[in-house]
């Protein structure tokens, strides 16, 4: 995975329309995603209500908006202070970083921020680092850029575990292995653990608790081992320097507790201005995420702590195409995202698709805007593919807990790459609108080539579509024709009256 | 120019135009339940956590009866409490915790809307490792460090300390999406809420 462009798309991965019908095949993949949405939606769903319901109408939200909607605008609001001010937040998140005993360092791109994390392994002659989940290190491809410099990085995360024993793909944000079952997660063990590690035990069994038993124990061996970890951060408050880890299973804990050196990517746009601010987003995350009232585990790290934890902590500051997404006027508000993957567990288009057909570690419909935004249109049809993944039906905009108006920056998007494309070769769909928007300006030559929409459509229905128009036709079904058109019904019968 | 240089001179001319937003406004606060203390204890064991309440004189029986199980057992240093036949933590590497079943701890805060006990890692609370490394951890939760929610918390606790929320066991459900609690961090959180007022300083 990674390595294609600036963010991790995976490589030679086909245009979202292929990827998309191969996918509808896989009935394994959808089942399983269909139900992972649907319980996870639940989950949600019951947890908001009990937000509405728990605070009162009149004096903490006196616009009437619902408590879940007043938590959500708090959350919005906190995200776009700290982008609109993001200078000062970064300056400040450095200077208490580095007052509180951290090694601040920056990246432009993917392959810097790895050749950091690199040089920090080198430095202390570690052949193997324990990871912490996190997408902006599958982003920049941090494992293939370590492997290449013969350091081993292992996923800690059970899923992730599961995805690279088995040198696969993560399928969602949340859940990286929700396309394999538990069969396969049992095969996998038995035949991959052995190679890296401690083996899974004789007899292993495919029930998920014994699945999971097997993965602390090999994993257990590889934390009381290992002398460096990686992580991201899901919050950076600048005004305390204090890095915030969100999880479930404790890896991160093991992580970011036993080795004795420890270092964090974070992506610019994870800061947070104040402590204090860090009220609405832990209170949405987990809520939007897996559907608690509060995740397992939390960690906060301001620095290093005498006698606690690592003694060498350090974090790299990531652009890698985040300063091209804040310059988008539109777009902007992406860099809101606080990666709960609400959005996918609610998208028609990703509950039948899957992650694997947006070939990118950030799928669904928060992907599909991120992606381009960050590598930017009309260099990669792979990318440029990506913001037309979507029925434009606007569910994501509606459980989104930073309110990020996908949609519009859909559209906005599919406008840029529009435009991106403009001066090649003149495509059929352009011709074509072309010549839509000069009949419909004229009546005479609107009526005149009504008498031919039936004709054409049949023609077109026999065929495989118009010759120069199969890019539009391959995904989309033409109607059956009208028996007569809406103006010559109307002459006919006087508007319904005769 | 320098990388950082460079990203902070991006992130400029990003803005360049951009006024900065106003202040955010505070986020909504729920309505305070008849007893924190209870809706804490129900929220806690919502997550399949084991919780009770006692008193004063009670705590030590109480703690004795939730090590049970566990025969040899760490605590921190300023606990506070006789445990019979526990070792204090005197900077025990990760292989030697390794060794002990269970752990006895206090907390800084206990916030009742979301089930959640959070370490400060403050006295009787030991370091991070101490109680992720052991398999059942006992806390000890003074009704009077129970706060309503998520920024009452936040407002007492210092962020130059480091922190671990905790709201239940570990758990997944990275396979089939079914539950299965305990991977890496202990598999029983047993918290105990003593009715006292130890209050918040």
């Amino acid at each position: 995975m990674g390595g294609a462009g600036v963010t991790g798309t995976f490589v030679g991965m086909p245009t979202f329309p292929v990827a998309a019908r191969r996918a509808l095949g896989d009935a394994q993949l959808r089942h399983n995603l269909g139900q992972a949405t649907a319980t996870i939606r639940a989950k949600r769903q019951r947890l908001v209500e009990e937000v509405d319901a728990a605070v009162p109408t009149s004096a903490a939200d006196p616009q009437g908006l619902g408590g879940w909607e007043a938590l959500r605008r708090a959350g919005a609001a906190v995200k776009e202070a700290a982008l609109r001010s993001l200078p000062e937040h970064l300056e400040r998140l450095e200077a208490e970083l580095v007052a509180n005993g951290a090694t601040v360092h920056w990246a432009r791109d993917a392959a810097e921020a790895c050749s950091v994390v690199a040089a920090v392994a080198r430095a202390h002659g570690v052949r193997e680092v324990v990871k912490v989940k996190s997408m902006v290190t599958q982003e920049i491809g941090l494992n293939e850029a370590l492997e290449a410099e013969g350091v081993a990085a292992w996923e800690t995360d059970l899923a992730e575990l599961i995805v690279q024993l088995d040198e696969d793909l993560p399928s969602h944000i949340l859940v990286p292995a929700i396309h394999r079952n538990r069969a396969e997660v049992r095969e996998i063990f038995l035949r991959r653990m052995k190679e890296v590690g401690r083996a899974a035990p004789d007899g292993l069994g495919d029930e998920p608790a014994a699945l999971a038993a097997a993965a602390r124990s090999h994993l257990r061996e590889k934390f009381l081992s290992a002398r460096m970890a990686v992580s991201g951060a899901n919050f950076a408050v600048a005004e305390t320097g204090t890095l915030v880890v969100v999880e479930s299973e404790g890896n991160g804990r093991m992580c970011l507790t036993l080795p004795e050196v420890l270092v964090s990517v974070v992506g610019i746009e994870k800061v947070v201005p104040t402590w204090e601010q860090l009220d609405p987003m832990l209170r949405l995350l987990p809520r939007s995420s897996t559907g608690e009232r509060m995740n397992p585990y939390t960690s906060t790290w301001s620095g290093t702590a005498a006698g606690d934890g690592p003694g060498e902590v350090h974090v790299v500051l990531l652009d890698n195409g985040r300063t091209r997404a804040l310059a988008d006027e539109v777009g902007r508000q992406a860099l809101r995202c606080i990666r709960c993957s609400a959005c996918l567990n609610v998208c028609p288009v990703y509950e039948r698709t899957g992650g694997h057909a947006y070939g990118s570690v950030y799928p669904g419909p928060i992907g599909a805007i991120l992606n381009p935004l960050l590598n930017g249109v009309g260099h990669d049809d792979q990318v440029d593919s990506l913001p037309y993944a979507s029925t434009l039906c606007g569910a994501c905009f509606e459980v989104c807990p930073v309110r990020i108006d996908i949609p519009s920056v859909l559209v906005d998007q599919r406008a840029q790459v529009v435009d991106a494309h403009r001066g090649r070769r003149r495509s059929g769909e352009a011709v074509v609108m072309r010549l839509a928007a000069a009949t419909l300006a004229d009546e005479g030559r609107l009526g005149f080539a009504e008498r031919f929409t039936g004709v054409g459509l049949r023609a077109a229905r026999r065929g495989a579509g118009w010759p120069g128009l199969r890019r539009w036709t391959g995904a989309r079904d033409l109607p059956r024709p009208p028996r007569e058109s809406f103006r010559a019904w109307w002459r006919r019968t006087g508007g319904g009256t005769r | 120019m320098s990388a950082r240089e460079e990203v902070l001179a991006a992130v400029r001319a990003a803005l360049v135009g951009v006024v900065p937003a106003p202040d955010p406004p505070r986020a909504p606060q729920v309505r305070p339940p008849r007893d924190v203390v209870a809706h804490f204890a129900e929220r806690v064991a919502d997550y399949r956590a084991v919780v009770e309440r006692c008193a004063r004189d009670e705590l030590e029986a109480r703690v004795a009866a939730a090590l049970a199980p566990a025969s040899t057992v760490v605590v921190p240093p300023g606990l506070d409490l006789a445990v019979a036949g526990a070792v204090e933590d005197a900077g025990l590497a990760a292989r030697e915790l390794e060794e002990f079943e269970a752990v006895v701890t206090r907390a800084r805060v206990g916030i009742a809307e979301t089930g959640t006990i959070v370490l400060d890692h403050g006295p009787g609370q030991g370091r991070r490792a101490l109680t992720l490394v052991p398999d059942r951890h006992v806390c000890v939760v003074a009704a009077g460090q129970v706060v309503l929610d998520v920024a009452d918390a936040l407002a007492v606790l210092d962020p130059r300390r480091p922190q671990t929320w905790v709201s239940g066991p570990s758990a997944t459900s990275d396979i089939e999406l079914e539950r299965v609690e305990g991977v890496h961090g202990p598999r029983t959180l047993h918290v105990i809420v003593v009715d006292d007022a130890q209050p918040l300083d």
